[in-house]
């Protein structure tokens, strides 16, 4: 990277430029039906204290026992963060009292999480990425949810959320910008969802996390972080990041300094304020959980998980800018869903011919995206067959119609019949590219004549040829061949 | 080891117990008496011992990823001082 790009991440103070440390927990909710210890179900949105077992509920002389599934969904995560995994891994009990965590404790990997150091690649842009390294993934019980506006004196508590597995992702303290900690989130919650081991639904509180930042001199030791707890969007993180370092840097500029705390983002305010008075700073008295046998399991079992990982983000990208020329930034698009990627894939090799790759990724990141986002759904998820997407490719690629009347056909599939074959709308409602030269003639004869003193600017200004195409194209419906009507222009007009 | 009286306010706090200021130096007194039993442990040698975590050898079981509990509203809350449509009811705990 160039010292100038370098350069444009600090942010200004009153004495001179500061460089922004940001590290993240990513709490990342596993996908699973049951808890992490018990077997009441983790489906979301059920009436209240109805997914709860005497387990999860902390109820005297229950035990945990652990989910197989979870396990494999932590392993299957550290292989797709480029981990090591731990063959042996331990559970401890984190101690703290709040009214939604029944047991007094939550039950974590403190010591020996199951996954140790790895690594992602975070593209910034198409050809600027950095590496953001992993600490460690751990397992560990999410706790309940707390309601406090449903009265004046009391919180209502529901323990539906308690014990389900939460695997908290800790990166190293890599990221130097609100941007890059939020490409940061991205590319992991891609991942995740490439893997199934987390749907990434940040408005369901499935993935949400916690974010370390500190300031400091370019170039100087760090400074002191403070914890920005529970944010719960990637735009959110941005903002928390940067109102929190200015918040920082102002203090230090003062000549105050600053003290590690854990602190709360409000958006609505648009500022960070500190979440945990003094009296109650951390003391977790973390001890092995004397209830859980140490995890073990053998290298086979990690093979055979990797065996059956699907083909990751950042293969798939390599493999799309390989196999199809895509771009680096077209690929990148294509494949930040992994439902995109395959509806790009479906559409490209649609009934068993390979067809224009470039033109295909241009209309599902084009019209079909445009169309998808005014929607809030995702590409694949607007019901226009991947096989329509091609067939319009088709067509255009065959002279059948031009661009323009393709995406008058994808509006009528849109607006009418999303499994219309878009081959038939052409058909039924004669949109057919007029190719025949003679009919072509005569409405380029029939604008010339019309329009003898635009003929004399275009001739002295070949330029306006463009208004004598488009006369033409409106008075044939679109229909006619645009190039075919370009050429015979020139020869008619002599330029 | 042994504890203060500031860490048996800390520990009660820290646990929500209510001690009072007469009750204090009594808990620190059998605090630091159980510490002092346990301290004798100290004297044995455990350089390079792994911990044990099982007098018998035994693995960690895992069950299935299967829905076999749950829908025990009544009896989840049955204990509580105070519910109201299926919710735990608390002291309120914000600021």
């Amino acid at each position: 990277m160039s010292t100038q790009a370098q350069h444009s991440k600090f942010i200004q103070g009153a004495t001179g430029d500061w460089e922004i440390i940001v590290g993240l927990e990513v709490h990342a909710q596993v996908t699973s039906r049951s808890k992490l210890f018990s077997g009441a179900s983790t489906a979301f949105g059920a009436p209240p204290n109805s997914h709860v077992s005497l387990v999860d509920a902390a109820m005297p002389g229950m035990l945990p026992v652990i989910n197989a599934e979870c396990v494999a969904q932590a392993v299957r995560t550290g292989l797709g963060l480029k981990a090591k995994i731990n063959l042996r891994s331990t559970f401890d009990r984190k101690n703290y009292f709040y009214p939604d965590l029944p047991q007094g404790y939550q039950i974590s990997q403190y010591k020996s999480p199951i996954v140790g150091e790895g690594e992602i690649q975070v593209d910034l842009t198409p050809d600027h990425s950095i590496k953001v390294g992993i600490e460690r993934l751990h397992l560990e019980q999410d706790a309940g949810k707390s309601l406090h506006d449903q009265s004046p004196t009391m919180s209502f508590v529901d323990l539906n959320r308690s014990g389900v597995a939460l695997m908290e992702i800790v990166s190293r303290p890599d990221m130097r910008s609100a941007d890059e900690a939020k490409a940061y989130v991205t590319k992991l919650r891609t991942i995740l969802r490439y893997i199934g081991s987390c749907d990434g639904d940040m408005d369901k509180g499935n993935l949400r996390a916690d974010v370390n930042v500190s300031v400091r001199r370019p170039g100087a030791p760090l400074g002191t972080r403070c914890e920005i707890k529970n944010v719960n969007s990637i735009r959110f993180i941005g903002q928390a990041i940067d109102v929190e370092a200015r918040r920082q840097v102002a203090i230090i500029e003062d000549g105050g300094s600053i003290d590690q705390e854990t602190r709360l983002f409000d958006p609505a305010r648009g500022e960070t304020r500190s979440l945990r008075s003094k009296e109650e700073a951390h003391d977790y008295r973390y001890f092995p959980d004397p209830d859980l046998l140490p995890l073990e399991f053998d290298a086979a079992f990690v093979a055979e998980l990797e065996a059956h990982l699907p083909e990751l983000p950042d293969a798939k990208k390599a493999r799309f800018m390989a196999d199809y020329g895509l771009s680096a930034y077209d690929s990148g698009i294509l494949v930040a869903e992994k439902e995109t990627a395959d509806y790009y894939e479906s559409a490209v090799s649609h009934g068993g011919v390979q067809r224009d790759a470039k033109a295909v990724a241009n209309w599902i990141m084009g019209d079909l995206s445009a169309y998808a986002n005014t929607q809030g759904l995702s590409v694949a998820q607007t019901e226009i067959d991947a096989s329509s997407i091609a067939t319009l490719v088709d067509l255009i690629g065959e002279g059948v119609i031009s661009g323009k009347i393709a995406k008058d056909v994808l509006a009528i599939i849109i607006a009418e019949d999303r499994s219309a074959d878009p081959r038939a709308i052409v058909e039924t409602r004669g949109l057919k590219q007029v190719t025949d030269t003679g009919a072509i003639e005569s409405a380029v004869d029939a604008i010339i004549a019309a329009n003898p003193d635009k003929v004399a600017q275009a001739i002295a200004k070949p330029t306006l040829l463009g208004w004598f195409v488009g006369q033409v194209m409106k008075s044939t419906g679109g229909k006619a061949n645009p190039q075919a009507v370009n050429d015979m222009l020139k020869r008619k007009l002599g330029v | 080891m042994s504890v203060d009286q500031a860490t048996v306010r800390r520990i009660a706090y820290l646990a929500r117990i209510a001690v009072t200021d007469e009750e204090v130096p009594h808990l620190e007194g059998e605090i630091n008496a159980i510490l002092s039993f346990v301290e004798a442990l100290g004297a044995v040698d455990v350089a390079g011992v792994e911990p044990m975590t099982s007098v018998i050898p035994m693995k960690l079981p895992l069950r299935a990823d299967v829905v076999t509990d749950g829908e025990i509203e009544s009896l989840v809350l049955a204990n509580a001082p105070l519910a109201e449509d299926d919710f735990f009811l608390v002291p309120k705990v914000i600021e």
